[in-house]
């Protein structure tokens, strides 16, 4: 959707460093664009630097050097205006337990300098289905509906820009579905999204934009559609019927790959379709006496290409 | 500015005190009972009075200031430690809230609660004993000051503390000695050389000289002195708060 009209960017970063007092640098130098109204999701393994990043911009850790803007305000010089934009849903669940889902929603609220107003947290917490639950102390509810009071608070004061850390971290399945409904639901109500996970998934099927990070270092950025097209890549796995020793001949041409001990043939090429088609390429087969039993094609999912860029899993 | 902020911080911290208003209350009346039926009628019977007043009557601004000291150290430091230690205290470091406006919410309600405790003790004690009061508005003005001075030093431990062990370290080992050496159950006067001399080092023997003062219009220090000594303790307990979230220590990585 945001690839038509790239708004203005709502967050700013240039060269955003952060080495800890210990030396170790959690985040090399990092340039970042994050535009209106989109969502992004920053993906990286754990200890990648996603929430190291996430604290340099909400405020929780000091920059090392480097700037950033939040709609044009710093957000050192200009602190008040640029956290009154942001709302934050860190991963840990940290909570006042003996506080209800209420209490904590309209101090949120209130610690953001906001005037109260009832009928707006209201409306959240419905959209939230945590109403019935505005009177429950937070230490009795189940850890799905306490990562929805985080979400709460991150948004009781309005933000225009809100950071969920590991939103579906500990979430089954079922609760991960209704969680990236919201999170689109939160977009069409024109909130800009920057969410960070290492489920590969979540990043395909919400993200607009992708950014992978490893071992400090954004790698690279891009919209998810574009990511996958540029990189993405169709394989055929063809199942023969009798094994052959190795490949004929007059197949050399093609980008063919004998496995399984002489039964597999593995076909790999661009899924923009350039190449040969399915039909032509068993007939040439056909016609180099091999027969096709079975055939299963697949496609290169987001998971390939971050496992490409990053490295295999430590 | 962001007053509302403040507010917020204040309000939340003293609706915690609140949830436990009974035993908040019940304990100081209950430990001030029995300070009096131990130091005011078993042992103060058999006391001569000092400097004409009687001792149980003696005891009561050193006791009131005992409580307030610690309670203000321990309110303040429990204040912040909490979310330190829970790590709900990322939402205070990404709020639009001055260092002064947060400062201003614990530290306000932690004083807040010393003073009402403070009030709490002195009624108390009236049951117990017809005490002076010579100076009501210096006193409650002595009592605010001490109560807003300690409970800022309370917010600098309770930033410092990196465990619930380290936040009593403090308190028990340098606050409750310099309390009970300041004269809270005795006039320095009454002291042997040198000690009456240390004791001038000791910064509690200013608040409770004060203090004192204000009942019985007698002060084992001038007030003026008193003052001071508890102004500079403020002034450096600010400047230690305005530096710590300034650099980050202890709160931002």
């Amino acid at each position: 959707m945001s690839d038509a009209t790239p708004a203005a960017p709502i967050l700013s970063i240039r060269g955003l460093t952060k080495t800890y007092a210990g030396g170790f640098q959690a985040l090399e130098p990092t340039d970042l664009d994050i535009r209106a109204g989109e969502i992004f999701a920053l993906l990286g393994p754990n200890g990648a630097g996603k929430t190291t990043l996430i604290g340099l911009i909400c405020g929780l850790v000091r920059p090392s050097a480097g700037t950033v803007s939040v709609a044009g305000f710093d957000h050192v010089r200009a602190y008040r205006q640029t956290r009154s934009l942001i709302g934050l849903a860190p991963q840990e669940l940290s909570t006042d337990a003996f506080e209800s889902v209420w209490a904590t929603v309209r101090f949120s609220r209130a610690l953001f300098g906001k005037p109260r107003d009832d009928a707006y947290l209201r409306r959240l917490l419905e959209d939230l289905a945590l109403w019935e639950k505005r009177d429950s102390p937070i230490m009795a509810l189940s850890g799905g509906m306490k990562r929805r009071v985080m979400i709460a608070k991150a948004l009781a004061h309005e933000p225009r820009l809100l950071f969920l850390d590991e939103p579906s971290a500990g979430v089954d399945v079922e609760l991960r579905r209704e969680m990236w409904a919201l999170v689109r639901r939160l977009r069409q109500s024109g909130v800009t999204i920057v969410l960070t996970t290492h489920y590969i998934e979540e990043a395909e099927d919400l993200a607009d934009r992708v950014g992978v990070i490893a071992r400090g270092r954004l790698i690279l950025v891009d919209d998810k559609a574009a990511l996958m097209r540029r990189m993405g890549q169709r394989e055929i796995s063809l199942e023969l019927a009798a094994p052959v020793a190795a490949l004929p001949q007059d197949l050399a041409d093609l980008p063919l790959e004998l496995t399984g001990e002489g039964r597999r043939l593995v076909y790999a090429f661009d899924s923009r379709g350039e190449g040969a088609s399915v039909s032509a390429l068993i007939r040439r087969l056909s016609d180099s006496g091999l027969e096709v039993r079975d055939l299963e094609t697949r496609e290169t999912s987001l998971e390939d290409i971050f496992v490409g860029l990053v490295g295999a899993p430590r | 500015m962001n007053p509302g902020g403040a507010l917020a911080i204040y309000r939340f911290e003293m609706s915690r005190w609140f949830r436990t208003l009974t035993q908040s209350l019940l304990a100081p009346v209950i430990s001030t009972t029995l300070y009096f039926v131990v130091f005011g009628s078993a042992i103060g019977s058999r006391m001569t009075a000092i400097d004409g007043v009687s001792y149980a009557a003696f005891i009561v601004p050193g006791l009131t200031m005992l409580s307030i000291l610690t309670e203000s150290v321990g309110n303040a430091s429990f204040g912040i430690h909490m979310p330190k230690w829970s790590g709900t205290i990322y939402e205070l470091l990404s709020a639009p809230v001055a260092w002064w406006e947060a400062t201003a919410g614990y530290v306000g309600a932690a004083a807040t609660k010393s003073v009402l405790l403070g009030a709490i003790i002195l009624l108390t004690a009236r049951l117990f004993v017809a005490y002076p009061l010579a100076h009501p508005l210096m006193m409650a003005g002595f009592m605010v000051l001490t109560a807003v001075t300690f409970s800022l030093f309370g917010f600098v431990i309770g930033v410092w503390a990196e465990g619930w062990e380290r936040l009593q370290i403090v308190p028990t080992l340098i606050l409750t000695p310099l309390t009970f050496l300041g004269g809270s159950f005795y006039s320095i006067s009454m002291l042997p050389q040198p000690w009456r001399e240390v004791s001038l080092f000791n910064p509690v023997v200013y608040l409770i000289s004060a203090f004192r003062w204000a009942f019985f219009d007698r002060a084992d220090v001038s007030v003026a002195a008193s003052l001071a000594a508890t102004a500079g303790f403020m002034a450096a307990s600010l400047i230690l708060i305005w530096r710590i979230f300034a650099t980050g220590y202890k709160l931002k990585p």
